[in-house]
């Protein structure tokens, strides 16, 4: 691959980076990664992706943009309320970097299509806003051997870690099961910056795996508390042997028999999805 | 004594699993930190917190 004179130009900064320079640009540029949900930690995940250069990259959400996103959810503007939210971020990468492939996914994301979906990647981000669907891309990735970022933010505080095949724990390793009674970012509320601090470090995750430098969050928990200031990196040296998808003896073997972990709560009890 | 969460705490000998049940953390949302590494889940029951350690009880949200 070469690059022309306006890509040398664009990427300047990364090629005086001794970790990424023109090898590494050359990778974000043949890359493919998959934003799971286009709403807060996806926001800013997917604006520093597509500047970096990643080569293609997914979107998936099946929501319109509403007015009420536009706290937080930097990617979306004013005009575009009411746009499906995969389009409305595919015209701000357009704009951004014309060197980026985007490819759309204006569905949810189940337990009979992600897999199929996500094998065509290098890499995941779950950016999406409750634990049901969280738990689905975690054991989707599990299983389908891919390697991803989780992140989760209600208020000013957040999480993240990262999960490569058959070297980190999983999400289930350290959570165990799906909670059902989790404050959502409606009900409590979210501060913009908060999640742009999470899905930044997501975008961070993924171009650090592409790349192939530093550390990632595997085996970790990076804790953030924007309220306090007070940030922690948390260890989980190994994986939970008991752990029903990644464990010794799984009890998860496929996303189709364990359908009801995945169903939202609110659709369980009838409530408003 | 037993520092949890930067408090001193009267809970040495009980196993994670006995502290916990003396408190409103939800269990799937947390993930508990004994001198530096997060135990899984399944061993609450047979981990003993001991004098003089240092634990930590993260919280997960799942918002975004």
């Amino acid at each position: 691959m070469s690059m022309n004179e306006q890509q040398a130009k664009r990427y300047a900064r990364h090629f005086a980076l001794k970790e990424i320079g023109f090898a590494g640009q050359k990778k974000l540029l043949s890359s493919k990664v998959l934003v799971i949900g286009a709403g807060g930690l996806g926001s800013p995940a997917i604006l520093y992706l597509a500047s970096a250069g990643v080569g293609t990259l997914g979107i998936a959400d099946f929501d319109n943009v509403d007015l009420s996103n536009l706290q937080r959810q930097i990617i979306h503007k004013t005009d575009n309320i009411g746009m499906p939210k995969t389009e409305s971020a595919e015209k701000a990468v357009k704009s951004l970097n014309p060197d980026v492939n985007t490819v759309l996914y204006n569905f949810p994301l189940t337990p009979d299509n992600i897999i199929d979906i996500i094998k065509d990647y290098d890499f995941i981000l779950d950016c999406t806003d409750r634990f049901e669907t969280k738990f689905l891309i975690n054991d989707a990735c599990v299983l389908a051997g891919k390697p991803y970022s989780h992140a989760g933010v209600v208020r000013f505080e957040g999480q993240a870690m990262t999960y490569i095949p058959k070297k980190s724990p999983c999400l289930r390793c350290l959570m165990g099961e799906v909670p059902l009674d989790a404050a959502t970012c409606k009900d409590v509320g979210v501060l913009g910056a908060a999640v742009g601090v999470l899905g930044s470090i997501q975008a961070m995750e993924a171009v650090k795996y592409i790349t192939g430098n530093g550390e990632l969050l595997c085996g970790k928990i990076l804790s953030f508390d924007g309220l306090t200031m007070k940030v922690r990196v948390h260890s989980m040296p190994g994986f939970d042997h008991e752990c029903a998808v990644c464990g010794n003896n799984p009890s998860i073997h496929s996303l189709a028999e364990n359908r009801d972990d995945y169903t939202l709560q609110s659709c369980r009890t009838g409530g408003e999805q | 004594m037993i520092i949890i969460n930067g408090i001193k705490t009267d809970a040495d000998g009980k196993t994670v699993e006995e502290y916990l049940s003396q408190t409103d953390y939800s269990r799937k949302r947390i993930a508990v930190e004994i001198n530096g590494e997060i135990i899984p889940k399944s061993q609450y029951e047979t981990t003993v917190m001991n004098d003089g350690d240092t634990v930590e009880i993260v919280g997960f949200v799942g918002g975004g």
